[in-house]
């Protein structure tokens, strides 16, 4: 009987189990609508489709953890697919050389949007939206307007291609190990010294760094991290669906609904980097679920924003709901 | 003819999710007295306040006022009733000026526009009438000391006409002197026949201002005394149930004072100057004085907050350059900060994490036999939690100090430094943290404490260092008189 309460408490708490019990149910319905979704071959589809989602989310968790906002991701998608595609321009040995600028590239946008959060005290938002223009821009200006150059076949292998020949499943894509091994890093990434320093910073930051937590420097390292995770999303959407100039637009805020439907909180401190993963992969499901009910993909934006706000209000009213029940079993103020 | 009571409240029931806060509980307040209203955490005293301002709701009950009956559901309801509440966190706009925050929403009008100078001169006379002379109505809130920002919400809630005035830990803030201040006012509201409900840990200020006690304990009332016919002994043990033998406990057998282990010399930045201090192993030294004397200030010194900008630190005979936080606890320095909410716990992590945190944070305290030893470090500290995962914003304040302390005996300082460990929390934490200073001096840990209160300090301290205006005053032996410290911590020197 308690157990069934304890249980039933954390599907409704607003945190981690929360997202898994709506990913269940939007499963349920895929799987009402479309009996064959759940065969090897299309459940392997939509994790490829996926994983990128997935990755940009452990990152921003990271972010959003430690108590920020990393507003440029999704301009940082677009510019490593173009870069890329100029850079490479067809020619197959490249493309590794260029895979390693590109993550350089990563890591030195991480490195300024969490210096210039941190050192220079800008707030993240700030930061990170004026990085988000900059990209933007600097790439419209360098190609002049639309991408030039292509993608190498070697460099399209990680988001299109996979182990084939799999009993049951067919393919196993890349991409879905790839996402795999990413999401495993950082489960074991929040498990860490650096993991229980993040957390705490965003809790608290003062109590942190009079710990000895160095809040600057693992908030830094934080802004790196979604920083790799864009540029390994960027591979995985370039390979998959090729060079445009709408690569990544609009992604820093499905990835952001889909860490705050995992249940972790805006201004940090609270949420576990595996709930955010599930979220974007509630989202994508949800959009799939869209699309079989033939909905219309102009819908999306709309049904974010509708998440978003609502996932926040759930939160905050579970929020306010318990410091009540903690004075009456403990008494919390001192008084 | 009698008068009817200012408030009375009969039968109050009051539950949170089935669990009982307050059981039948009676409080009945005369006009023109000031009632007490004491009890351990978790007896159920913020929760009747909060009845009483319309915070809360009760369940069952009724609440008179001047005999009439009422009911709250809203805090305003309650301030249009006469019932003024002053919390412990102040509610002043930090850039208005007193004026305008006494007269916030009610300001004097003239054509449409606000009437500054009628708004002054009622605030001036309002002010004068409370006996304070030298708080001038145009100055910003956020320029004021603690104390006089409690003037301004007291002088605020008699511009409403309030008459009861329900004040939560008024001083829990201040220093001696400065509670003096608050005397004088209660003292003043009561000539004016207003009443004052108070409620406060600190008993001596029980026995000085109020004129009755009401004792409540796990949320039922115990008894309600004229505070003439109760001893603060009598009244501890009504409070707690059971007799609290002597308050402080005595060194323990096999106390040694060993080597210095904590040695500042000729220390001083911006607030401080000409600092020297030894603390020995085994010694717990206290720091005196009032607020802004500098006590605070020489602890975030020492622990490089606002680090020494002249002078020398030793830490176990080696000079050290402590420029941060991670400096000191490399040295082995600890810091119980002031302020455990803000400075000391993340309050939405776990017991455990917040216990761990000083070894996660710092690579080099961090080792597995340390982690291992922290839960034997909670246990040995009596906390009381639902485990390692509870949350510890769910705690009580006295356990949730008892986590700040477990995180830095984790790191096995050698120096620990205690800056009002034991503000805001009850009688029986109070006295388990006693008798742990005692037994980290046994253990051969080096122990600064810092208190406002004064009785601490000469119950535990085996030396009293007293600081006057940024500066060491003058030192006195453990169980020193008060009289002696006040002299030196108001700059003179004791007769």
């Amino acid at each position: 009987m308690g157990r069934i309460r304890t249980a039933a408490a954390a599907l409704a708490g607003g945190g981690t189990g929360t997202v898994f019990a709506l990913l269940a149910a939007i499963f349920i319905a895929v799987a009402f609508t479309n009996p064959g979704f759940f065969e090897g071959p299309s459940l392997m589809a939509f994790l490829k489709q996926a994983a990128p989602l997935v990755i940009l989310a452990a990152g921003q968790y990271f972010v959003i953890v430690s108590g920020n906002f990393d507003l440029s991701v999704g301009a940082l998608v677009g510019a490593q697919v173009v870069i890329a595609a100029r850079l490479i321009d067809g020619e197959e040995s490249r493309t590794l050389p260029v895979m390693g600028v590109m993550l350089l590239f990563g890591l030195a946008v991480g490195l300024v949007n969490g210096l210039v959060t941190t050192a220079l005290k800008v707030q993240s938002f700030i930061t990170t939206l004026g990085m988000m223009l900059v990209l933007t821009g600097a790439i419209r200006l360098w190609t002049g307007g639309a991408p030039t150059g292509s993608l190498s076949e070697a460099f399209r292998g990680p988001g299109r291609r996979g182990i084939d020949d799999v009993p049951l499943i067919g393919q196993i894509p890349w991409a879905v190990l790839i996402m795999i091994g990413v999401g495993a890093a950082a489960i074991w990434l929040m498990r860490t010294r650096f993991g229980r320093v993040l957390v705490a910073s965003g809790d608290n930051e003062l109590a942190a760094e009079l710990s000895g937590g160095r809040v600057d420097t693992v908030r830094t390292v934080a802004f790196v991290l979604s920083g790799l995770s864009a540029t390994v999303a960027g591979v995985l959407i370039g390979g998959y669906a090729g060079v445009s100039a709408q690569v990544g637009q609009g992604m820093e805020f499905t990835v952001i609904t889909a860490v705050v439907l995992g249940g972790v909180v805006l201004g940090g401190g609270r949420g576990a980097v595996v709930a955010a993963m599930a979220g974007a992969l509630t989202i994508e499901a949800l959009f799939a679920l869209f699309n079989q009910m033939a909905l219309p993909s102009t819908i999306r934006p709309a049904a974010q924003g509708l998440i978003i706000i609502a996932a926040v209000a759930y939160a905050a009213k579970r929020r306010t709901r318990r410091p009540v029940a903690a004075t009456a079993t403990t008494n919390a103020n001192p008084s | 003819m009698s008068q009817a009571p200012v408030l009375a409240m009969r039968g109050i029931d009051k539950s949170f999710l089935g669990v009982p806060v307050l059981r039948s509980v009676d409080l009945v307040i005369e006009p023109g007295e000031v009632h007490a209203v004491v009890g351990e955490n978790g007896a159920g005293k913020s929760t009747l306040m909060k009845i009483l301002a319309g915070v809360h709701t009760a369940d069952a009950g009724t609440i008179e006022l001047g005999g009439r009956a009422v009911s709250f559901t809203h805090p305003l309801q309650a301030q249009h009733a006469g019932v003024a509440t002053v919390f412990q966190e102040f509610n002043l706009l930090p850039e208005l000026s007193v004026a305008e925050n006494i007269h916030l929403g009610r300001e004097p009008r003239r054509r449409g526009l606000i009437d500054r100078r009628a708004m002054a001169e009622r605030t001036a006379a309002l002010l004068s009438d409370l006996g304070v002379d030298d708080l001038a109505p145009a100055a910003k809130a956020k320029t004021l000391s603690v104390p006089r920002q409690q003037i301004v919400e007291i002088a605020k809630a008699m511009s409403q006409g309030a008459d009861l005035i329900c004040m939560d830990e008024p001083t829990a803030a201040l220093a001696d002197a400065e509670v003096e201040l608050l005397y004088r006012l209660v003292e003043r509201l009561r000539d004016k026949g207003v009443s004052v409900l108070y409620v406060s840990h600190r008993l001596r200020e029980i026995f000085d201002l109020c004129d009755r006690i009401t004792v409540l304990k796990d949320g039922e009332r115990v008894t309600t005394v004229d505070t003439a016919d109760i001893t603060p002994d009598e009244l501890v043990t009504a409070m707690v149930g059971r007799r609290i033998e002597a308050v402080f406990p005595e060194p323990l057998p096999g106390t040694e004072t060993g080597e210095v282990r904590l040695a500042v010399t000729g220390g001083g930045n911006a607030q401080i100057d000409g600092i020297d201090l030894e603390v020995r192993a085994g010694e717990i030294v206290g720091l005196a004085g009032l607020q802004g004397s500098g006590r605070t200030e020489i602890a975030e010194a020492v622990f490089g907050i606002e680090p020494f900008t002249r002078g020398t630190v030793a830490v176990d005979g080696e000079t050290r350059r402590i420029t941060g936080p991670r400096k000191a606890i490399a040295a082995g320095i600890a810091l119980v900060t002031e302020d455990r909410k803000a400075q000391g716990l993340a309050l939405n992590q776990s017991v455990g994490a917040n216990a761990r945190m000083v070894l996660d944070a710092n690579a080099r305290v961090h080792s597995r036999a340390r982690l291992a030893r922290i839960s034997g470090i909670l246990s040995s500290l009596d906390l009381v939690s639902r485990g390692e995962d509870q949350e510890v914003q769910y705690l009580s304040g006295g356990n949730q100090q008892k986590v700040v302390v477990a995180k830095w005996l984790a790191a096995e300082p050698g120096v620990i430094v205690l800056d009002e460990p034991t503000r805001g929390i009850d009688v029986g934490a109070k006295h388990k943290l006693y008798a742990v200073i005692r037994s980290l001096a046994a253990e051969g840990l080096a122990v600064l404490l810092i208190t406002s209160e004064l009785i601490e300090v000469i119950g535990l301290a085996d030396r009293i260092v007293v600081l006057h205006d940024g500066r060491i005053a003058g030192e006195l032996p453990g169980g020193a008189t008060e009289q002696q410290v006040m002299a030196y911590a108001t700059g003179r020197s004791p007769a």
